[in-house]
């Protein structure tokens, strides 16, 4: 028999299946010790136990039956689910600016297999008109999958493949380039393509969501809009994330590659400016900045790329009572640089000193970013602060620390001098570092005070 | 020279070619004629200390103005397995409606909104649920896979509802004949609807995620009796677990009715069961002249497929000339307002479908649920009732060049809505050509029903990615097996064995009072019928006389009753106590007793005063008919009677008294 009859199924449920015949998308009728069911055997996840069979009753439930309950099964039909997401011609419409929305593994848009449950990305221009068809009236999208890995598994060989990618597009005359991602790695992404992608003329924005498209209360499909909107239309020819401002379906924030962080493990509006105020907000329709600084769109093709990354980087989260011997591990295993993120204002115990004096001396290029996210590292306000400065340590102002990482990577990517590191770290690309921190910068209201319960209800979050 | 047409007369006639009967003159044969077939959704909330995916506390409702929050969603179809939009999925779309949630941090939190995954299921609700699917004699499934159900109208922040099946094929026995259980499943409740104005729709998030079962009969009532006897064998069978919500909205069912060559129509909303005879009474009518509607289409117009279209034109308001006051009304609105001609309907749009309603509301009600036009939303050239704001048609008729044979339409919106107002007009109108359309529809009191949208398929069920299979071992099948109360249809056996009165029954079982009767039986040795009367008469009539204390509960009158009898009292002092004890249940027995001045007296002392109070009588009185003496010496010491003696008894030994007295 051939493996692929049981899809997922193992040991006893497996062996059951075997015995009786009955197959992944048979109709099966069980006679068991809790009575009799009905329905189409579906495949079994993979770390689900083998206890189990799961089957589709007829009324789109499924339900799973006990293996050591079943007296016998017989299976009275077949038919193999068909994967096929129907494609509608994206229509193109003249006047409409040219997007490009470029894949990278994460789901967009998707549509369902309700017999499976299997969510299928939808992801060519057809696809995508056929779950989103708004995008045809705010650009004239084509698409290209350069390669397919989830978020968490995105690193320097993909940032690079993007970049060459980006570099091509604009060459090629579009008006802005769309990037799908899925968002737990979104910012680090961000950061890397804004020291990677310098001076384009285009915008070009990385889009999620943070609900599956898969439901109707999703977030992909207004992300999408957004982020093609802007693409396509705004004067902000910058690396920007785009996702939702508030968690209502209201209108999406674009935030700077080097400034925006994920705040929130699921909320919608989980992506969030650190240290300013986004660059603008967006609707269908309208870019409306926020900054009035920003690098505003070219007719030109002109784009310089610097595709650089070294991955002997790391980056240590400092707690109390750290022992040395984590930094000494990194030192010994020919690492190349280390982003600390301090506590408070950018301090460690003593009990590490040591050990950043012989990184330092083994040519290990150190930098301190904060744990508080909001705020500058100022280490000449206490001892610990200058101490480490002595050493060696240089302060990042405020860099956030993923921004900081993906920076020593690509700035450790284009040269070894640790003086030159040290001038690149400094020198902000787009904002990484700013010269000074708003009064808004910083928002992180409380419930429960009258005012902030006002504003909730007033204005929605 | 054509006769003028009568939209009233034609709308009486079409009911008499339907054959329609009042429900209360209906007999087995006219269901029977028209093959009315019928089953049920029962819905009933567990009674749980929080929701069921969530930690918040369940159970705590809130007004409508009172939330801290608000948040706003719009939902979209996700495509189907064949490339198409779900039915209900395209309707819901069309209608683009702006969903507000308003939150209130009591009861809604992250999850609510669909801001957060699910937490594990509360295994007290899954417990309780499935307590009630083995009564329900269903199969019990291995494993519970949790699944989502697409709903697209937005009653659920995250599109679906997470719902799963506990147990299938199972049955219920009602007073002659058996009804086959569907399938029972466990669901999170939904939201509340505040509003539905045009595009805008509100709705408060206290109801939702509370824990829920659905109990689904197959399609086995054949007459509305029948099918009211099942709901409320359902009713009565969740509620003798004692674990299940009571009180406004904790149970709620939804009515399946089709008649022969009709089709499944889902009445949402019925709030009560003595609803349900009426209400699937006219659906299943409403459906026969449904069918009698294509029949006359399709005799007028065989090629409809290909021929039959609405001719619209768009009105100009200012250029109407009419005295008829809604059309003033739009003009002011700055609605803008078209007339649809719909060839050969002439005697459709006043043609019967419900008591009091007619076809053209199957149009005006989908005017309003999918274009957002609000009603008033149209007026039509059949208007059967009598009308006091008339319009002429005819300068329409001419406008659109319709015939005689024709009826017209003039509906009026926003601009925006005009487009899927047309079509909606000329679906609904196709449909009348083919068949009885799959709808659920929202229930009255006065037992008609509105449109309410598409029915959904079977293609909106996927598994939810986000939960587990949460096995269902044997030994917990089994323990919980040990624990099930009485089935429903034994408690009603022992009723009859203990010669319980029948008018009691409803009100016992809705109550799961028949345990506490059996209970206060046994421990006192009285007779079943002595307590079920007391609850069943003399606790009813109060519960709809006096405020309830909220402390107060049905236990209490067991531990009422242990008194009475230890204490050796007449069951009759059990009235007037209870009346105190709902009002004020923390108060102690004896509290009781002193507030209704009670004072234990024996027999003498209880007959003491009779030798005394018929020489009263007789100074003023000069009649010595014994019934006359008894009537009025009772009306004396009736008091002290009440709970030393039962009055029947009393009431003989002062006769004995007086027959003696007078004979003396």
């Amino acid at each position: 028999m051939n493996e692929d009859f049981f899809q997922g199924y193992k040991g006893e449920a497996l062996q059951i299946l075997k015995k009786f015949n009955v197959r992944v998308w048979g109709v099966a009728e069980f006679d068991t010790t809790r009575g009799s069911f009905k329905g189409t055997v579906l495949p079994r996840a993979e770390n689900d136990d083998d206890k189990h069979i799961v089957i589709k009753i007829e009324t789109g439930y499924n339900i799973g039956i006990t293996t050591s309950t079943i007296r016998s099964m017989k299976e009275v039909s077949y038919f193999k689910a068909n994967y096929k997401i129907p494609e509608k011609e994206f229509p193109v419409t003249p006047n409409l600016p040219r997007v490009k929305l470029i894949g990278t593994g994460g789901t967009i848009a998707s549509r369902l297999d309700y017999r499976t449950g299997a969510v299928i990305p939808a992801f060519s221009p057809g696809e995508l008109y056929g779950a989103v068809p708004e995008l045809a009236e705010i650009c004239n999208l084509s698409t290209e999958k350069v390669f397919a890995v989830f978020s968490e598994n995105m690193g320097p060989e993909q940032y690079i493949a993007l970049a060459y990618a980006i570099r091509k597009e604009i060459e090629a005359g579009v008006d802005g380039i769309v990037i799908g991602h899925g968002t737990d790695t979104l910012h680090h992404t961000a950061a890397a393509l804004s020291f990677m992608v310098q001076h384009s003329p285009v915008p070009i924005v990385l889009v999620g969501s943070q609900r599956s498209s898969d439901r109707p209360s999703s977030d992909a499909a207004l992300n999408l809009m957004h982020a093609c909107y802007a693409a396509g239309h705004g004067d902000i020819a910058e690396v920007m994330v785009c996702m939702f401002g508030p968690t209502s379906d209201e209108y999406g924030f674009l935030h700077r590659g080097t400034r925006v962080r994920k705040m929130h493990s699921s909320y919608r509006s989980t992506f969030r400016t650190i240290g300013d105020t986004p660059l603008a907000t967006v609707k269908r329709g309208e870019v409306k900045p926020i900054k009035k600084l920003y690098n505003h769109r070219r007719k030109d093709r002109s784009v310089q790329i610097y595709p650089f990354f070294e991955d002997r980087v790391s980056m240590i989260y400092f707690y109390p009572h750290m022992h040395p011997d984590t930094i000494d591990a990194l030192t010994d295993l020919g690492y190349k640089g280390i982003i600390i993120i301090g506590t408070g204002l950018g301090h460690v115990n003593k009990e590490l000193y040591p050990a950043i004096q012989r990184a330092i001396a083994k040519g290990v290029a150190i930098f301190m970013t904060v744990q508080t996210l909001w705020g500058y590292v100022h280490m000449y306000v206490y001892d610990t602060g200058r101490d480490l400065m002595a050493m060696g340590v240089v302060p990042l102002e405020n860099m956030l620390p993923e921004a900081a990482y993906i920076k020593l990577g690509w700035a450790l990517g284009q040269t070894s001098d640790l003086e030159e590191v040290k001038r690149i770290m400094l020198a902000p690309v787009n904002e990484e570092i700013t010269g000074r921190e708003p009064y808004n910068g910083y928002l992180v209201y409380q419930g429960g005070v009258p005012e902030v319960e006002d504003f909730i209800r007033k204005y929605r979050k | 020279m054509a006769k003028q047409f009568d939209p009233q007369r034609n709308y009486l006639e079409s009911m008499k070619a339907i054959g329609f009967v009042l429900l209360k003159e209906a007999t087995e044969e006219d269901w029977k004629r028209i093959g009315f077939m019928s089953g049920l959704e029962v819905h009933q909330q567990l009674n749980t200390r929080e929701k069921l995916f969530c930690r918040c506390p369940a159970g705590i409702l809130l007004g409508d103005q009172d939330y801290d929050g608000e948040l706003i969603r719009h939902m979209r179809p996700t495509l189907s397995e064949m490339g198409e939009y779900d039915g209900t999925a395209l309707m819901e779309f069309k209608t683009r409606k702006e969903i507000t949630y308003r939150i209130n941090n009591i009861n809604a939190c992250t999850y609510d909104i669909d801001d957060t995954p699910p937490f594990k299921i509360n295994r007290e609700a899954l417990e309780y649920a499935l307590e009630i699917s083995l009564l329900s004699n269903l199969n019990i499934v291995g494993e519970v896979h949790i699944t989502r159900k697409q709903y697209l109208d937005g009653s659920i922040p995250t599109g679906f509802q997470r719902t799963a099946i506990l147990g299938v094929e199972g049955e219920i026995s009602l007073s002659n004949k058996k009804v086959r259980l569907l399938q029972l499943s466990i669901e999170e409740d939904s939201c509340r609807e505040i509003s539905d104005i045009g595009h805008k729709r509100i709705y408060k998030t206290d109801r939702l995620g509370m824990p829920l079962i659905e109990t689904v009969t197959h399609p086995d009532c054949l007459t509305p009796h029948e099918l009211h006897e099942a709901c409320d064998y359902i009713r009565f069978l969740n509620r003798s677990t004692g674990k299940v919500r009571t009180g406004m909205g904790a149970a709620r069912q939804d009515v399946n009715v089709s008649c022969r060559g009709g089709d499944r129509v889902e009445i949402k909303g019925v709030a009560h069961t003595k609803w349900i005879p009426l209400l699937s009474h006219n659906e299943a009518f409403r459906q026969t002249a449904l069918l009698r509607i294509r029949t006359l289409l399709n005799e007028r117009i065989p090629s409809w497929q290909e021929n039959w279209h609405i001719k619209t034109i768009r009105l100009d308001l200012e250029k109407l000339n009419t005295t008829c006051q809604t059309i003033q009304n739009i003009r002011q609105e700055g609605f803008e307002a078209y007339a649809a001609n719909l060839p050969s309907f002439k005697g459709i749009l006043s043609h019967f479908t419900q008591p009091g309603k007619c076809f053209a509301d199957e149009i005006t009600d989908r005017l309003k649920v999918i274009a957002c036009l609000e009603k008033p939303n149209m007026i039509f050239s059949e208007q059967p009732d009598p009308c006091n704001d008339p319009f002429d048609f005819e300068p329409i008729k001419q406008l659109l060049g319709s015939t005689n044979e024709d009826a017209q339409i003039v509906f009026w919106g926003p601009a925006e809505d005009i487009k899927t107002a047309i079509e909606t007009i000329q679906e609904r109108c196709l449909i009348a050509f083919e068949m009885v359309p799959r709808e659920t529809r929202k229930a009255f009191s006065d037992g008609t029903t509105i449109f309410e949208r598409v029915l959904p398929g079977a293609d909106r069920m996927y598994p939810d990615t986000d939960s587990a299979p949460i096995p269902l071992p044997e030994e917990y099948i089994q323990k919980l097996r040990k624990k099930m109360p009485v089935p429903v249809s034994q408690r009603i056996q022992q009723m009859q064995t203990w010669g319980i009165p029948s008018d009691t029954w409803n009100y016992l079982l809705r109550k799961n009072l028949v345990p506490l009767i059996e209970k206060i039986s046994a421990d006192n040795n009285y007779p079943p019928k002595l307590i079920s009367t007391f609850l069943g008469h003399t606790l009813k009539h109060l519960e709809g006389k006096i405020r309830k204390h909220s402390d107060f509960n049905y236990q209490k009158i067991a531990a009422l009753f242990n008194f009475i009898n230890k204490n050796q009292l007449d069951t009759a002092i059990a009235k007037p106590m209870v009346t105190i004890m709902m009002q004020n249940p923390k108060m102690d027995f004896d509290s009781i007793l002193t507030s209704l001045k009670f004072k234990k007296r024996s027999r003498e002392e209880l007959l003491a005063p009779v030798g005394f109070l018929v020489g009263k009588f007789r100074e003023i009185r000069k009649n010595d008919d014994p019934n006359v003496v008894l009537h009025w010496l009772m009306g004396q010491v009736r008091r002290q009677a009440m709970g030393n003696i039962p009055l029947s008894e009393y009431s003989s030994l002062i006769s004995k008294l007086i027959e003696k007295e007078i004979v003396d």
